[in-house]
């Protein structure tokens, strides 16, 4: 071994030692099928046993909260679409309260249960997306195929509501951009309808899967005050059995009136993440169900809420409608002042979170008094958990630390910024 | 557990070290000095009744004009027993950006301070490996310190007083 970095005739630069050591190194990512997103591992693996990784991020970095200090507050919820982008709405909505709670404004109930519907069904979709990708990993490719349909469901849905799929911009300050359509409704409960009946059979498929749970049982535990420790929130944090949910705990957007259980786990491995999640689906789709009917009995007792889908104190900052701007003297005024950015937000510090798809979502915003921010901070949760993942896999097995990173939902838009 | 039960726990044990008592928006917010923001989590960290023992957030922001304290670290500490926020403040100057690591205290703390090193250059120490998150290693400036022109100074429609501060 030794006479063959010696050889002056070897001109492969070998970094030292390397021949004598008994280890792998492996380059998992940046881009690779198992990774999901673009980051990198470097694992120095025993066998198939991980001894030691570090990871790499910040790939796609793209400025977010340096461009955000540019851009008036209604041109920031493009950017915060392409955070958590599998959960865009819910990003779109955490932004838009934010900016409320800076202006004070209130909305009505039925912008509040518009935007739980919203939201809910972005968490099903994310949570669909985390959870049949845990399957693909584990060898079954079958579920997600399956499950991804209704995805699609979903983002017909959105593309009612806004038009857009992946990345929404949905909603403005204040509410929505316009009312829900007929059509809405009509998908929404065409989805209520199926969906419940697809979910069964995956869940069927998977959660009481021998296969499945000798796979992710043990595989990437985490205990309930190291995930603390670590500032774990989210389906990750409820895995290890600690029940904090924003929803809950700092509730918005009126969540104080809907009836749903906080899904956990116990020791916080991939199977219990796996079923927090799927649970949660559950819970989300019965908070649709609530919404649809909450909206239903306002419509029912003041009929002329039917057409309430912003808070009218938010028209300094609400963009009104297009046809509105040509018609109309007084929203064509707003349209003009609010693009050309002859409306300052109060002075304020404000600190706002939501629960998004992978956890606490957070915006620290701190406005001087201008057209933009002075400084937006955004408390991306997967870029808070993700450093625990060297913790979570070393000493298992590299085919666990794939499923693990899986199952961890890192979102790279999100890790990255 | 109120803003006010907090607030008087803190001045017992600090005193008036602990400055710019507030509560924007009902979350309790206190300036404290920047050796001392290790001393102050510890405190909130052990003491039985105040259990502030979740880092929800830290990072840092940048006042140019705030001559000798022009980098500040916020950290929002939760107590998630009883469902409490509140937010420290340090400020240092540019100069010399130097604020203790709280990785020892909190796991979490570790790549949130990386970024704030990176974004703004915040020595942390005691920090296990302060080096750049984010960003590409050759960077040699701190990108999110208020120094540096967004947009092509030259162009009149993106100047300040676009922004509403002119």
């Amino acid at each position: 071994m030794s006479e063959l970095t010696q050889h002056p005739q070897h001109h492969i630069k070998l970094a030292e030692e390397s021949l004598q050591k008994q280890t792998t190194t492996l380059n998992l990512g940046p881009t690779h099928p198992a990774t999901h997103g673009v980051f990198q591992n470097i694992m120095e693996i025993d066998g198939e046993r991980v001894l030691e990784t570090v990871p790499t991020i910040g790939y796609i970095h793209r400025a977010f909260e340096k461009i955000a200090e540019r851009r008036p507050y209604y041109q920031i919820t493009t950017l915060t679409d392409r955070l958590n982008y599998c959960s865009a709405p819910i990003n779109n909505m955490g932004w838009h309260m934010t900016i409320e709670k800076l202006l004070g404004i209130k909305t009505p109930k039925r912008v509040d249960y518009m935007r739980v519907i919203v939201m809910e069904l972005a968490r099903i979709a994310d949570h669909l997306v985390c959870n049949s990708v845990v399957a693909v990993d584990t060898g079954a490719l079958t579920g997600f195929t399956y499950v991804f349909q209704y995805r699609e469901k979903i983002y017909e849905i959105f593309e009612e509501v806004c038009g857009s799929r992946l990345t929404t911009n949905m909603g403005r300050v204040g509410g929505f951009e316009r009312n829900f359509t007929p059509m809405l409704f009509e998908k929404l409960k065409d989805f209520l309808a199926t969906f419940p009946a697809v979910m069964k059979e995956f869940g069927n498929l998977l959660n009481r899967n021998r296969i499945f749970m000798d796979r992710c049982i043990g595989a990437g535990p985490i205990s309930a005050e190291r995930a603390l420790n670590y500032g774990f929130t989210g389906p990750n944090l409820r895995a290890t059995g600690v029940d904090y949910d924003v929803r809950v705990a700092m509730p918005y957007s009126s969540y104080e009136d809907f009836d749903f259980k906080i899904p956990t786990g116990t020791v916080g491995d991939v199977y219990d993440r796996y079923m927090v999640r799927n649970d949660e689906i559950w819970e989300s789709v019965s908070i649709v169900k609530q919404a649809l009917e909450k909206i239903a009995k306002i419509e029912q007792e003041f009929p002329d809420q039917k057409n309430v889908f912003y808070a009218p104190e938010a028209d300094h900052f609400h963009l009104p409608a297009k046809n509105d701007v040509y018609t109309k003297m007084e929203a064509l005024i707003y349209h003009f002042k609010i693009i050309m950015g002859e409306i300052d937000a109060p002075p304020g510090e404000v600190y706002h979170s939501v629960e998004g798809g992978n956890g606490e979502l957070g915006f620290y915003l701190l406005s001087d008094g201008g057209r933009t921010p002075s400084r937006l901070h955004f408390r991306r949760p997967c870029f808070i958990y993700y450093q625990a993942y060297p913790e979570m896999v070393e000493g298992g097995l590299l085919s666990d630390a794939v499923i693990a990173l899986s199952s961890l939902n890192v979102i790279a838009g999100e890790l990255d910024a | 557990m109120t803003n006010e039960l907090i607030q008087n726990r803190l001045i017992e044990k600090f005193g008036a070290s602990l400055t710019e008592w507030e509560s924007p928006y009902g979350l309790l917010t206190f300036r404290a000095p920047a050796d001392m923001n290790l001393k102050v989590m510890q405190f909130l960290f052990d003491d039985e009744q105040l259990r502030f023992r979740f880092l929800t957030d830290l990072t840092g922001v940048h006042f140019p004009d705030r001559k000798g304290e022009e980098l500040s670290v916020v950290y929002h500490l939760h107590n998630l027993v009883d469902n409490i926020r509140l937010r420290i403040k340090v400020y240092v100057p540019s100069a010399k950006p130097d604020v203790f690591s709280a990785t020892k205290l909190f796991s979490g703390a570790n790549w949130m301070e990386r970024e704030t090193y990176d974004f703004f250059g915040i020595n942390f120490i005691g920090h296990p490996n302060l080096i750049r998150i984010l960003n590409v290693d050759e960077m040699d400036y701190f990108p999110m310190r208020k120094e540096y022109e967004m947009e092509d100074p030259t162009r009149r429609d993106k100047d300040d007083e676009m922004f509403g501060r002119g």
